[in-house]
């Protein structure tokens, strides 16, 4: 021990940091923020610290190359020891770190921490996400597999949007005209040295702000931000009734930190890795890419959005968002910080959680995709066939055939882009089947070309007959009308 | 400059010096920026496209469209299969052809051909297309992306090198990719 102490004063008296330290260490802080709801930003840090612990423990083995990454990923899951367990903690650890610093975000909001004088570390902080945001996805392309490989298509496809220099922005975010070895190197590059050295410095301002300013005090209704005074009522609340950092508050931290990291490491085991998926062989084209979780809701978004609006929203809306998010202090930085008094803000992040929380639901189970093989691997329900007419059995055959079942349901059986048929007899007469059938509309697309009339005559038989027991099918109130008229004898 | 302007000697040998700095890091921008914008301006210089053949034409029978796939004019030894790309090739009578992309007009997912209902189908937002791959239904702005092609010596030949994007076609104007 006395060793140990001999060689910590020598190490001191040469670097002089012990004083520093200590300092840091016991700065007193407002009482109330001992609590738990203080602790998801040190967990993100951890999160951070984890990611590049196992990011260069994966790039002692991975190859970022185009031609080699994928196989480098299979050695890394089957012939290495425990790869597969290294590549897990870094896939999981990358999603805690994504949801814990959005968790953090909407607490730091909730308690007005952006406000005077903390208004710079908001904004570093919404840097931070966004370079956290640059970490998942580059770190989703270097998993080098279909879904990456896709994925920069869809990525090169929005760059090409940009007015101008679209095309340019392509080339650049490519390193070439195509998605080969170029792009992948460049993407690690910025993955492996270009976005965390930006995380490093922008962690190091956040937390020497927060050192500096002090942790944002417990908001209490009432409790008004001015800037003419606040800065003496958070001296008294630190200094007179405050508590030091260590070991007071600093407890919950290291506890919370230890719990996410379990937490990680029992995903990672429970779980296993991510992929990597299918080759990124262009060539196989039997695939239905999507993004990781996080990128899910845009994702979504973008099978909504209508073509006309689709280029401005994209291009536009983005920057909007972060403008918005890095203005917000400078335009609210004083005023309530209690949530119970700040209505708007609470309506703010629930509609964001609904939102995200929706399109990222919609984002897996993709609704808007056909189902590709419907028409040859799901069949139509027997009781839609039973006691029919030839004709109408006829268009069941066609209805599978021309893969209308692709789009169509029938009995939760199907695609969902276009509507369920169970019942569309009700809805449709027999003329509008007709019409929908040859010219589209809506969002289908018109079969007037690929169906023989027989076809079509056989195919609307067969819908007409789509409905329930106690529901007549939908007529045409003007049909009987007309022919009745027909019946009617010309006058002489 | 004296000390009476408000400056020492020894501060304005530290102005020089900065200078000097700012001078010597704008020449060395200089090939860092060439360097970092050379994906560019090769393809200013010389076009990334050239005419390549997807094989004979008899591979292509009249009035059915088929897969056909090629390697990638410019490539790297590393790139391995991210060079081989795909396409739909349609032999509409035997004189006229048409070879789509297989990346999706609206954000270049590869999109999947359907003999039975003469569609094209995209898997990542339900984008179609028909026969002649103009838009049929979904998010695309507009059809789907064709190159150009000529018939040589019984080989179907196209001019293709690089990924078809919606603003390269809708910017740069050079009937490489026109819209069905």
């Amino acid at each position: 021990m006395r060793l140990i102490k001999k060689l910590g004063e020598w190490l001191d008296f040469r670097l002089q940091l012990g004083a520093t330290i200590r300092e840091t260490a016991g700065h007193p802080v407002p009482r109330e923020t001992a609590s738990w709801f203080y602790v998801f930003g040190s967990a993100a840090l951890t999160c951070f610290m984890l990611q590049i612990v196992t990011g260069i423990l994966l790039a002692l083995i991975y190859v970022p190359s185009a031609g080699e990454a994928w196989n480098s990923l299979q050695t890394l899951n089957h012939g290495v020891s425990l790869g597969w367990f290294i590549r897990a903690l870094h896939g999981w650890g990358s999603n805690f770190m994504v949801a814990i610093v959005l968790i953090h975000m909407v607490q730091v909001f909730l308690f007005g921490a952006y406000k005077f004088p903390r208004e710079l570390t908001w904004i570093v902080g919404v840097l931070l996400l966004l370079v956290t945001l640059g970490m998942a996805f580059t770190g989703q392309v270097l998993r080098f597999d279909q879904d990456a490989y896709w994925g920069l298509g869809i990525g090169a496809s929005i760059a090409s949007r940009v007015p101008v220099i679209g095309p340019w922005a392509v080339n650049l975010m490519l390193g070439g005209p195509i998605i080969a070895g170029a792009t992948l190197s460049r993407f690690f590059a910025l993955h492996v040295f270009v976005i965390p050295g930006l995380l490093i410095a922008f962690v190091g301002v956040h937390l020497l702000m927060v050192l500096k300013l002090g942790i944002n005090e417990w908001p209490m209704p009432g409790r008004i931000v001015r800037r003419s005074t606040y800065l003496q009522e958070y001296h008294e609340l630190t200094h007179k009734q405050g508590v030091p950092f260590v070991p007071s508050a600093v407890w919950k931290d290291i506890v919370f930190s230890a719990f996410v990291l379990l937490s990680i490491a029992t995903c990672a085991v429970y779980f296993g890795p991510f992929g990597p998926g299918g080759q990124p062989d262009p060539t196989i084209i039997q695939t239905a890419p999507r993004p990781d979780f996080f990128f899910l809701w845009l994702y979504a978004l973008l099978s909504f959005l209508p073509p006309s609006a689709e280029t401005p929203i994209l291009l536009i809306g983005p920057a909007v968002g972060i403008i918005v998010l890095l203005a917000l202090p400078l335009v609210a930085g004083e005023g309530e910080k209690h949530w119970k008094r700040r209505p708007i803000a609470v309506l703010t992040i629930l509609l964001t959680a609904v939102v995200l929380g929706t399109l990222t639901h919609l984002g897996q189970h993709t609704p808007w995709s056909p189902v590709m093989d419907a028409w040859s691997s799901q069949p139509i329900p027997s009781e839609y066939l039973q006691g029919r007419t030839a004709l109408e059995r006829r268009g069941a055959l066609v209805f599978q055939v021309k893969q209308c079942h692709n789009c169509h349901s029938l009995d939760d059986q199907g695609g969902q882009r276009g509507p369920a048929l169970d019942r569309v007899a009700v809805r449709l007469t027999e003329d509008q089947l007709v019409r929908q059938v040859i010219q589209g509309g809506g969002n289908m697309p018109a079969y007037g070309k690929n169906l023989s009339p027989a076809e079509t005559t056989a195919l609307v038989a067969f819908l007409t007959t789509l409905h329930p027991a106690s529901q007549s099918p939908a007529r045409n109130a003007s049909q009987s009308t007309t022919s009745i008229t027909r019946e009617v004898p010309p006058r002489p | 400059m004296t000390a009476e302007s408000g400056m020492s000697r020894r501060a304005m040998l530290a102005k020089v010096g900065l200078l000097f700095n700012g001078i010597v890091g704008t020449v060395l921008a200089v090939p860092i920026v060439r360097y970092l914008l050379s994906p560019v301006t090769r393809e200013m210089k010389a076009d990334y496209e050239s005419w390549l053949s997807l094989g004979r034409v008899a591979q292509f029978p009249a009035g059915q469209t088929r897969l056909a796939t090629y390697r990638n004019p410019v490539i790297n030894s590393w790139d391995g299969q991210t060079g081989d790309i795909a396409c739909w090739v349609r032999n509409v009578d035997d004189r006229t052809f048409q070879v789509f992309a297989i990346n999706c007009a609206h954000l270049g997912c590869p999109v999947r051909w359907f003999a039975q209902s003469n569609l094209f189908m995209c898997p990542c937002h339900g984008g179609a297309y028909y026969q002649d791959g103009s838009r049929a239904s979904g998010p695309p702005e507009r059809g789907l992306f064709q190159y150009n092609y000529k018939i040589e010596e019984g080989k179907l030949l196209i001019k293709a090198g690089e990924m078809p994007t919606p603003g390269r076609a809708a910017n740069t104007k050079r009937g490489r990719t026109t819209c069905a």
